[in-house]
Formats: C-alpha cells, structure tokens, sequence
C-alpha cells in the first residue's frame, strides 16, 4: 500500500528495514497479478493526461489555442520522463537517511543515490511489484501534475517559459512534497500522520495553488472578462472528462499498489464520490441558471475524482457520497463566481476546481477515515484526524504558493511570460507553433 | 422591374423557394447572413461567463422581378415565410434600373 500514514497501519512498510528500496526488494515475493494490476494502471493514468487532459482543456480554449494546450500537454509528458529518470524518482523517493520520527534535511526531499535510476534491474523490487513497473507508475503521477496547471495559464504563456516553469516547478515543488508525504517512515508529513492515499494534496492542492498564483502573476489575457471567450468544442471536453474518470481508477485503485481489497474499494468509492459531484454540480446549477449544462456536468465529475484521491483507501461508501457530494456542490460556486468576484483570470478554473476540490476532499478524507463514519483509515479520532489533515492542507499551500511565485517572478524578469499583444490576438497554435488546429476553409 | 430583397428564417427556404417558382419567378441568389432586428439574439453561460449572443442566423434572398410579377412575387413570400412569431423577417423592394444576361447579352425583360 503506498501511503505514508503511519496510523493507517501499513504494516507491510513498517516491517521492511528503514533504509533502502533494494534491502526491501530482497525479502518480498513477485506476485504477478499485483504487477499486472500496477503495468494496467500506470497506462491508465498516463492516459489521464495525453490524451484525457489536453482534451478537456483543449476543448475549453478557443480555436486558435486548442493546439498550444494539446503541446503543453504533451511536451510536460517527454520533459517530466526524462527529468524524473535523471533525478526526479531519487530526489521523491529516496529513503536515504530518513528514520522514523526523526525530522531531519531528507524528511523535506530524498538522497541522489538512485539518480539514474541507480541499482535498478529486473530484479528490484518494491513490495511485490518490479520496482520498474512503480518508477512508471509513479512517473505518471509526476507528469499529470504540472499538466494541471496549464489550464491556469492557458492562451497567453510562451512555451519556452512554460517548459522552464515545468521543470522548476516539478523540481523545487513536486518532488519535495511527494518526497514530505509519500516516502515513508521520517518523511515530514507521512509522520504528522497526513492521509493522502492517491495525492489529493501531493497533486491536486500543489498544482491548483501552483495555478491561481501562476495566472496572477502571468496576468489576464487581454479583454477578460469583457470579451467573448466561450469553449470552442464543448465535445472534446466531455472526451477528457470521460477519459480522466476512466483513467482515474488506475489513479486510485493503483496507489494500493497490489490488486487487492484496498484496489477494489478505491475503485468503488471513486466511482461514486465521482457520480455523487456530477450530481451535486449539476443540481445546484439547474436551480440558480436553469439548465443543466454539459460542461457543469464534466467539470462537476472531475471535482469529485479529485476529492476522493486522497479518502480513496480510507473512506467507506457513505463517505465516498458526502465527499463527492460536497466537492460537486462547493466547486460549483467557486468554479462560476469567485474568479469574477476577485477578478483573476484562472483560465480553466485549476483553482476554482483542482485546488479546491482538493481542500475539500483532503480535509474530509480525515473524518471519513474514522470507523465511527463508516472508514478503514484506523485513525484515532475523526476530529483530531481533520486537524492532522488541515496541518497537511496548510504546509502544502503555502509551499506551493511561495515556490511557485519564487519560479515565475525569476522566469518573468530573464525570459518573459507572455507572448506579446499580436501573438495574443493571433492565437499561440501559429505565434508558438506555426500551425492550426482547423482548416477548414479549404 | 423591381429588385427583392427578403430576409427570412432558414428553415423557410425551401417553401419560399417552391411558391416563388409557382409566381413565375425563375432566379433568386440565397445568402447565409446574421442580423438582428426585434427579436433578440439567445445567451449562451459557461461556467458562470454569460455571452449574449445578438447575430441571429437568416437567409437572404435577392431576386429580379417584372412590375407585374411583384405582387404575386410578395405574396408568396410573406404566404410562406410567415410564423407569426417575432423575427420573421422583411422584405424590402427597390426599383431595378437594368438587367443584361451575360451570355446573350439580352437586357431587361428579356434578361429576367
């Protein structure tokens, strides 16, 4: 089970020896369906970005960007593979020097022993997968993050400096807060006691907050709110949305990297949280707009995939209902009146829905944890868990946010954020890319 | 003769066109065009952006007629293009000083 709860009784990291991966690789046994399982997964979540992301987000910009988006979306994809090889999987996942308990410089981010994916053979495992098979499955992880945050920027960044805040922002912000939750026994949030089975804080918080202050500090595209900038193809973001929910059970259902009874709970109660956010989005939208619209629906499904990733191993059933239920519901206001109330131009709504429905479900993960409301996290108590989780929710904020404006403000005064006016005006597929989505005129 | 120029909803063209054959009427040039005149355009709301749309899609339809035939020419269109509801569109008549047929270079009358 990846997780870094210390009172969700893993026990199986608790008995592995305190160091190495590869000491922890000797003592388990393949088991093969866990490996086929975790193989099926990580295509899964790779498919949650090429094609699921960039279609959801393509769909939602204009014509003349669909192209920009589906390149930023790919192009993470190749730089974030590359970078985690080189040091990404090290710096995340590193165990060296960590000691449980202790708070030390590696509880914040690993060792550079397996750089280059150091010592790794068909033989190495983790748990009872390959551990080449959770290096990819992890990578995945890796590479979807930063994707989310091009919705925040989307139809006004230039790519240079969109491919130089990736791989500083997946350097100095992911690694660190995958490496603080996920890493085990002395990483600084995995022994606070944070619950986040599938990275509702690691992923979703980190890249809506990484989001909202991207697009303040990049600054409106020209004439929002007052021009027209409706979606140009309202399909392709249902495509996306259906691909992220169908992708999204390798999402969570894998991160029990084994397929067993933790798998088939995260998969259930996904699918429900999931159902129960659509229905919520759509609900509160039939009664204040009267219509159900096809994009309140899709964005109101990805709320609640992105609540339950964090409950998805802890919560029961019920759980799985009010966590969706309350992410579709909240989203719903924060997605269509917060941006319009305090005037940031969050193109794609990353904060309005990623990073908020990522607080929501983070902080009800703590609870719904609790046996008493129907959970299987074993955590002491469901109030004093919702504080624990808070601490969790805080950290990553504030991490998030500082860093991140740390990275643009450096990227804005060397390369410049922005394409000028005319590229603007013109579109980024022929400014940045020299081709159009469409041509349809011939 | 007389130029035509009725601007009518689109999914009338093809009654329009049936009733001005049976005028006498043997050309008409059709156009897709937007406009908006005492019917107002729709909205459209993503996710709590409201666009409102004001350009309603019509037809165009110009056509040449006799003096004799305008009468009838009119009557068919507002026989068939009317729904009663607001943005039925109009018409609008001018007087046509010339026609010359490419072809032959036959004119007026004969060129209609």
């Amino acid at each position: 089970m990846r997780s870094s709860r210390l009172l969700a009784g893993a026990a199986a990291l608790a008995l592995l020896p305190l160091s190495a991966f590869a000491q922890a690789a000797s003592v388990t046994k393949l088991d093969s369906g866990d490996t086929a399982w975790m193989l099926t997964a990580s295509m899964l979540v790779l498919m949650m970005t090429i094609p699921g992301a960039a279609l959801f987000y393509g769909g939602m910009v204009r014509a003349k960007n669909l192209l920009s988006v589906m390149m930023q979306c790919f192009a993470i994809t190749a730089l974030i593979t590359v970078l985690w090889i080189v040091y990404g999987y090290s710096l995340a996942f590193s165990t060296e020097g960590m000691h449980a308990g202790i708070t030390g410089w590696h509880s914040f981010i690993g060792g550079l022993d397996r750089a280059m994916l150091a010592g790794l053979t068909p033989d190495s495992r983790y748990q009872t997968v390959p551990e080449s098979v959770y290096v990819m499955f992890q990578l995945t992880f890796a590479i979807i993050t930063p994707v989310l945050i091009v919705g925040a920027y989307a139809e006004r960044m230039r790519f240079a400096a969109m491919l130089w805040f990736s791989a500083l922002w997946f350097t100095l912000v992911y690694l660190p807060i995958a490496h603080m939750v996920w890493s085990g026994p002395g990483s600084l949030l995995g022994d606070l006691g944070v619950l986040d089975f599938a990275g509702g804080t690691v992923v979703h918080i980190n890249a809506g907050v990484a989001g909202l202050v991207a697009c303040l500090v990049i600054g409106k595209r020209r004439g929002w709110p007052h021009t027209h900038m409706p979606p140009h193809n309202l399909g392709y973001t249902v495509i996306g949305a259906s691909l992220l929910w169908l992708g999204w059970f390798g999402f969570n259902a894998g991160s029990a990297v084994a397929a067993n009874g933790s798998a088939g709970m995260a998969m259930l109660v996904t699918q429900i949280a999931t159902a129960a956010a659509a229905i919520g989005w759509t609900a509160v939208e039939w009664t204040v707009h009267k219509r159900a619209s096809v994009l309140g629906i899709a964005s109101g499904a990805v709320a609640g995939l992105v609540a339950v990733t964090p409950a998805a191993g802890t919560c029961g059933p019920g759980g799985a209902l009010l966590i969706g239920l309350a992410a579709g519901v909240i989203c719903f206001f924060t997605a269509t009146r917060l941006k319009y109330r305090l005037g940031y131009d969050d193109t794609l709504d990353v904060f309005g829905v990623h990073a908020i429905a990522g607080i929501v479900g983070a902080l009800l993960t703590g609870p719904f944890a609790a046996a008493s409301l129907g959970g299987f996290g074993h955590v002491a108590s469901a109030w004093g868990q919702l504080w624990i989780q808070a601490k969790g929710v805080g950290f990553t904020i504030a991490w998030s946010a500082l860093l991140s404006v740390a990275i643009l403000k450096l990227l804005d005064r060397t390369l410049g954020l922005r394409v000028d006016a005319e590229q603007e005006q013109m579109g980024l597929d022929l400014a940045e890319h020299e081709e159009r989505a469409y041509d349809l005129q011939r | 003769m007389q130029w035509i120029t009725a601007i009518i909803k689109p999914f009338k063209l093809d009654e329009v066109r049936e009733a001005l054959a049976e005028a006498g009427v043997h050309g008409m040039t059709v156009t897709e065009v937007k406009g908006f005149g005492r019917q107002h355009g729709h909205t459209e709301l993503y996710r709590g952006a409201e666009y409102v749309v004001d350009f309603l899609p019509k037809l165009k339809i110009e056509l040449a007629v006799s003096d004799e035939q305008l009468e009838h020419a009119i009557e068919a269109i507002v026989g068939t293009a009317r729904t009663g509801k607001v943005g039925d569109g109009k018409i609008f008549v001018s007087a046509l000083e010339q026609v010359i047929r490419i072809r032959t270079q036959e004119v007026d009358a004969d060129a209609l």
